[in-house]
């Protein structure tokens, strides 16, 4: 409204200025459900976090014990992916709790566009 | 307890029609009925619904444009405008979980998504899908993913096996997540119908006011865990054609 309030006569520039509110209401939106979606009850967190350790730590063992199985070194290598797959395990969950959302990746997924703003910015942010 | 009284005999699959094809069991089961049902469902849903085409939608209109806004706003929200080429994959995802889902949620009926190999086929096309969406779009660089941006070169070896890993894992806590909650609902709505019984006429009506209660929240969970295995499916593309 108040870009809109600044020069009412511009038509050539009304377009870019209705795109740039949409978007600001867009991201509000998004950002309100992701919060909502975080608060929404803590069994559920825990659930989630549950089968991210876990299923990481099964994804390590897996990969060890077909590797041992491969190069028949049992059971070294099982020893090292299965601590490699607690770690991610708890990688992952910190990617979770950091990122107020369900994501694994690296994105927040707070921005839509993540070419658009540069990443220190999205960090700072977030903390 | 007779046999088919059991908490879990809801998830038995039973062959309706025995089929053979070259040693493969391919039989047609609840399972394979109820995932018809649910496309089938979600066919009339949305072609029906679509077939006067008004300006000024009716009910039944409103509820299948809602479902497409509701999918096409949240594609364009995580993934950006070069997610809309995969807007179909997505759609059919989320009806699929979610009519799954729901028709489990009616009395006698079987849940598809409360099986493990269900959910773990589509969180691997999932999964599959987007890595080599990742590979077409983006060659050898791809593999740089697995190193995060600001990271000195003496701790590749420790943290690439960890980003593989933590990679690899996607599509198991995507499908157990989906399966875990499906079941637990599952089960825990006949545990507490079975209690119903047993307590008989003067205390039963506890039990049988908490699984009301239950059988919304279930609705709810029906809803959410469609939603979820959605979004994730969406932040798994988004990071597969932005990678970081």
């Amino acid at each position: 409204m108040n870009n809109a309030s600044k020069d009412p006569h511009d038509i050539n520039d009304l377009g870019s200025r209705l795109r740039l509110i949409r978007m600001e209401k867009e991201n509000d939106k998004l950002s309100q459900n992701f919060n909502k979606n975080a608060s929404t009850n803590a069994l559920s967190l825990a659930f989630r976090v549950g089968i991210e350790l876990v299923s990481a730590l099964m994804i390590g063992l897996g990969i060890g014990w077909l590797l041992d199985s491969w190069l028949t070194t049992r059971p070294w290598l099982m020893i090292v992916f299965t601590i490699f797959g607690g770690a991610a395990g708890i990688l992952n969950v910190y990617r979770q709790a950091a990122g107020f959302g369900y994501t694994v990746g690296y994105i927040n997924p707070n921005n839509s566009d993540p070419s658009a703003k540069p990443r220190s910015k999205v960090d700072k942010s977030k903390e | 307890m007779a046999e088919n009284h059991s908490p879990l005999a809801q998830f038995e699959i039973k062959r309706i029609v025995e089929l053979n094809i070259g040693g493969l069991d391919a039989s047609f089961t609840n399972a394979s009925l109820f995932m018809m049902l649910s496309v089938i469902t979600i066919g009339i849903f949305l072609l029906i619904g679509m077939r006067k085409h008004s300006m000024v939608p009716g009910r039944w209109q409103s509820m299948v444009e809602l479902s497409y806004v509701f999918i096409a706003n949240l594609l364009r929200d995580t993934v950006g405008n070069e997610g809309k080429p995969y807007f179909p994959f997505i759609f059919s995802i989320f009806m699929f979980v979610l009519l799954g889902n729901l028709w489990g949620m009616i009395p006698y009926s079987f849940t598809f998504t409360s099986h493990f190999i269900v959910t773990f086929s589509l969180a691997m096309l999932v999964f599959l899908g987007v890595t080599i969406i990742a590979i077409a779009k983006h060659k050898l660089r791809f593999f740089s993913f697995f190193m995060p941006p600001g990271v000195p070169m003496i701790m590749a070896p420790l943290l690439v096996p960890i980003e593989i890993i933590s990679y690899l894992s996607r599509p198991i806590s995507l499908s157990v997540r989906l399966f875990a909650n499906m079941l637990a609902g599952h089960t825990l709505l006949k545990v507490f119908a079975g209690f119903v019984i047993s307590l008989g006429i003067m205390a039963g009506w506890l039990p049988l006011a908490f699984i009301i209660a239950l059988t919304g929240l279930e609705i709810v969970i029906a809803f959410l865990q469609a939603f979820v295995f959605t979004i994730l499916t969406c932040l798994y593309l988004n990071d597969a054609l932005h990678l970081h």
